[in-house]
């Protein structure tokens, strides 16, 4: 039996089956997330250490930031794709990921914001995490003002590609000079994942929230997708006749 | 190639002359701006001169490639067999005119902003490692908006979060050299380690990205 893996490549065939996906995704991304944020208030004990009740803020802060972080991967995926096998899907799929990924970017700090001013007292500070999460949402801002700029569209998926292709080599080593600026004192920067440490109903409700944002990153990215879909194949008859069923 | 644009450049003595002075107005502006005594200024000098030599850099990258865009002669380039070359000259040359200018006159900075003896050649050492880097990765920007109304603005866009890390080390060397001298050759090492990759690694990022924006 041979399988073409091409065959969803196709925006016309992709369309059909995303309106599936996306009612899929978004009912998980419900389920999940009521589920998720039921559990980290009700199950969970009221103090992390030396924190009270507000370090709840992690059920939306840590997963946003890996969201945040995994969809630039994605976006480089889908990119790198579109460079090689020149399909205008993976073009479409990159584009359609990177403002629900600023999105998360944004929302990380802003969530940090609100823990930052009840645990430390300062709504910022120029901690190296803090300072990564900022520049990749310079990065992923960067990607789409070029994309928006160049009209020609083929140019403008290329170019915003390599864009992303470049900053994911330069992330590493933009995360080591925040992180480790002094080469000296790299081993004393060095920060132990606290994962092990927490108590285990914070880590199930974190891990639903996790789900839950990453079904909803699939549902909105699947919806946009389908926007720039009509968008651009706006001069093929199918795209005219569902806009025409629509309306 | 290289011999061409600058000697573009050379007649064309006033883009250099402001890119430089783009960069001595910025430099003495913090200072006036800051109304501080001169005792807090070589604190303040590593951070600032760095990121003074990073805005002027980025002032005259939106030209790098748009003349030879307009004139055709990208065409060419592109379709001769030496692109990776072509890039490379250009890029030196858009160093040769901006990075080192500005690498010269930085001691004379650092004397202003009271630095002294050895802090002055590390300040000229880590500009003259770090500004080509500058140079190499802004052209990947310059090539990517070449031939786009919002070129110049959107290049600040792409290019300043991506030179984190040369300004980062660049202004760690002058900072250890007032505080630990001892560590400075480590940085510059870092610094040079950043040169070598950005010389053979962007002009090829850099030609790609012509070959789109020309296509």
């Amino acid at each position: 039996m041979s399988f073409n893996w091409f065959k969803y490549s196709s925006p016309a065939s992709f369309y059909g089956i995303s309106h599936s996906i996306i009612k899929a995704a978004s009912g998980i991304a419900i389920i999940l997330c009521i589920v998720g944020l039921y559990w980290g208030f009700a199950k969970t004990p009221d103090i992390l250490t030396d924190q009270k009740e507000y370090y709840r803020i992690l059920f939306i802060h840590v997963p946003a930031a890996w969201m945040s972080m995994w969809l630039y991967v994605t976006l480089v995926f889908w990119a790198v794709t579109g460079l090689i096998f020149n399909t205008r899907l993976s073009y479409m799929m990159a584009a359609a990921t990177a403002p629900t990924g600023a999105l998360f970017a944004f929302l990380t700090i802003w969530t940090g914001a609100f823990w930052g001013k009840t645990s430390w007292g300062v709504w910022w500070d120029w901690d190296p995490r803090m300072t990564s999460m900022l520049i990749l949402l310079f990065i992923y801002i960067g990607y789409i003002a070029l994309q928006n700029s160049i009209a020609d569209t083929r140019r403008a998926d290329r170019a915003s590609a390599l864009l992303a292709l470049v900053g994911v080599i330069c992330i590493p080593v933009i995360y080591l000079s925040i992180n480790c600026p002094d080469p000296y004192q790299c081993a004393a920067l060095h920060q132990q994942s606290s994962l092990k440490q927490i108590e285990k109903n914070i880590l199930i409700a974190m891990f639903i929230m996790l789900f839950a944002t990453w079904a909803y990153s699939f549902a909105i990215i699947t919806h946009r997708l389908r926007s720039i879909i009509l968008e651009r194949e706006k001069r093929t008859q199918w795209a005219q006749d569902i806009v025409r069923d629509k309306a | 190639m290289l011999k061409r644009d600058l000697l573009l450049a050379v007649r064309n003595y006033n883009d250099v002359l402001i890119g430089l002075f783009f960069f001595i107005v910025v430099v003495a502006l913090i200072p006036i701006s800051l109304n501080e005594s001169t005792q807090i200024l070589p604190r303040l000098a590593p951070g600032l001169v760095w990121i003074a030599a990073l805005l002027s850099s980025i002032l005259s990258l939106a030209r790098l490639f748009e003349e030879d865009h307009a004139d055709g002669s990208l065409d060419l380039i592109l379709s001769s067999g030496s692109v990776y070359q072509c890039v490379l000259a250009k890029v030196a040359a858009h160093w040769l005119v901006t990075g080192l200018p500005l690498t010269l006159i930085s001691p004379l900075i650092g004397l202003a902003y009271n630095l002294h003896g050895e802090q002055l050649s590390t300040l000229f050492m880590s500009l003259l490692v770090g500004t080509p880097v500058l140079s190499c990765i802004g052209a990947i920007g310059a090539a990517l908006t070449t031939g786009l109304r919002s070129g110049s603005s959107i290049i600040a866009l792409i290019v300043l979060p991506l030179n984190i890390p040369v300004m980062v080390y660049g202004a760690a060397a002058v900072r250890s050299s007032i505080n630990s001298p001892d560590n400075v050759m480590t940085y510059l090492l870092l610094l040079t380690a950043m040169l070598i990759i950005a010389v053979v690694f962007a002009p090829i990022a850099t030609a790609a990205a012509l070959k789109i924006s020309n296509d």
